[in-house]
């Protein structure tokens, strides 16, 4: 499951959006997730975020944000709030259910050391 | 409208659910890990880091003015590519912190807002005129190279979101100050006059890019929360003397000086010792009284303002295509 900064701090956000001096003069773009491939046969993996008006505009912001230096052959961008996160409160307890499972493991299997090929 | 036991009842339940929160917290630093945007943090944290970063945030974008100015004259057209980009870094530099700060909960126009009135502050050392080319050089090398001191260590700051960006920007800033090397020692090497001017630069910029670390030690009282936080791995004055002790060692090979003829290594400390610097001046231009402060916030004023109608039209086109997109 994938997480992401922006997400999880909307669920735990707890500073409202403070009166601005004098009226801002966009109404706020929404918050996209960028992910960026960095080479054929890798994965895209999370590099940041970045506000955009749309889907087309985020793309174009994101290269020219996290790929100046070819630092990708691909992007993905992800509305932020299309993201569903793990319970942030969970902490552990979500995960805990491997541990003692170390069976799932190949080095639990200690009889076999020695034997070529396994 | 809430009653006296009410409040108190709230208060009872928030402060149990903090304790918790404080206790796995503590946890977390004690064992140098990290700190990530869901998790409790006190209040202190979370307000110390937002300023910190959004400053950081701040510099980045109003430290594009100085070398902005100088693309239009820098003397090639490699020197003026090579600008460019470094200008562009410095705004993805920006855009880097400014996602990191929000993480914090404080929505990124107020941020912007924050910096626009005034209100938010940014590196003194913006608020010093750069004057010849050779000032290029100079920033590239004294202020770039301070800030990488500085940045090294907070690439594994406590909190997460900033650590990763300061990754990111350390990754990039390396050129800026080897291009800026690059060009003293080119003006070092050629005429008189260059080597004057290459001089001139280094003379301005060098207390400036030692009062970047902060006051010293012992006038900086939030630096000890700061450290005790895992924000901060060294103090003010342990990153300034490592800084003086890496330039006097390049400045040789500029075949340029330093305008300090106090440095020195003190063998019994291990410590590099530099002479005085002038932090009235500092403390003068940090309230806004340096040479440039007013013009700084003037133009960044202006481009957020020249800048309203491409952000209008790009929210009104996207409105459009996605009215569109629901009527198909």
């Amino acid at each position: 499951m994938a997480t992401s900064d922006q997400t999880a701090m909307s669920t735990s956000a707890k500073t409202p959006a403070a009166e601005a001096a004098h009226p801002v003069d966009r109404s706020s773009w929404p918050l996209w997730e960028v992910f960026v491939r960095s080479a054929r046969g890798l994965s895209h993996v999370h590099a940041g975020s970045l506000h955009a008006p749309d889907a087309e505009m985020a793309v174009r912001n994101a290269r020219d944000l996290y790929t100046r230096r070819n630092e990708g052959v691909s992007l993905w961008v992800v509305p932020a709030s299309a993201i569903v996160a793990s319970d942030p409160d969970a902490k552990g307890a979500f995960f805990e259910s491997p541990q003692g499972k170390d069976y799932r493991h190949a080095m639990y299997y200690k009889k076999s050391e020695g034997v070529k090929h396994l | 409208m809430a009653t006296q036991t009410d409040v108190r009842d709230l208060h009872a339940v928030g402060s149990e659910e903090d304790q918790a929160g404080q206790a796995y917290f503590d946890k977390i630093i004690a064992d140098d890990s990290r700190i990530e945007p869901a998790d409790w943090m006190p209040e202190g944290y979370r307000k110390t880091l937002t300023r910190q970063i959004s400053q950081h945030a701040h510099s980045e974008i109003i430290g594009m003015q100085p070398e902005a100015n100088f693309i239009t004259r820098a003397p090639s057209l490699k020197r003026k590519a090579i600008l460019m980009a470094k200008v562009q870094d410095e705004a993805g530099h920006g855009l880097y912190l400014y996602s990191a700060a929000e993480t914090l909960g404080t929505p990124r126009e107020e941020l912007f807002d924050q910096l626009l009135t005034g209100k938010a502050k940014y590196s003194s050392i913006f608020n010093y005129p750069a004057l010849t080319w050779a000032d290029m050089g100079a920033i590239g090398w004294l202020v770039d190279g301070a800030a990488i001191v500085n940045q090294v260590p907070l690439c594994r700051a406590s909190y997460g979101p900033y650590g990763r960006a300061m990754v990111r920007v350390c990754k990039e800033e390396s050129f800026h100050q080897r291009q800026g090397f690059e060009i003293l020692l080119e003006l070092a090497n050629g005429t008189e006059a260059q080597k004057q001017m290459a001089q001139d630069a280094i003379n301005r910029f060098y207390a400036p890019a030692l009062m970047m670390f902060g006051p010293n030690d012992d006038e900086s009282p939030n630096s000890q929360q700061s450290m005790r936080w895992n924000i901060k791995r060294f103090s003010n004055d342990e990153l300034r003397q490592r800084f003086v002790g890496m330039i006097q060692e390049q400045v040789k090979v500029l075949g340029l000086t330093l305008p300090d003829d106090q440095i020195r290594f003190n063998e019994e400390t291990g410590k590099w010792e530099y002479g005085e610097l002038d932090w009235n001046e500092f403390y003068e231009v940090l309230k806004g009284r340096g040479p440039c402060n007013a013009q700084r916030m003037e133009r960044r004023r202006e481009a957020h303002e020249n800048g309203a109608w491409v952000r209008e039209a790009a929210s009104a086109y996207a409105a459009k295509q996605s009215q569109k997109a629901q009527v198909a």
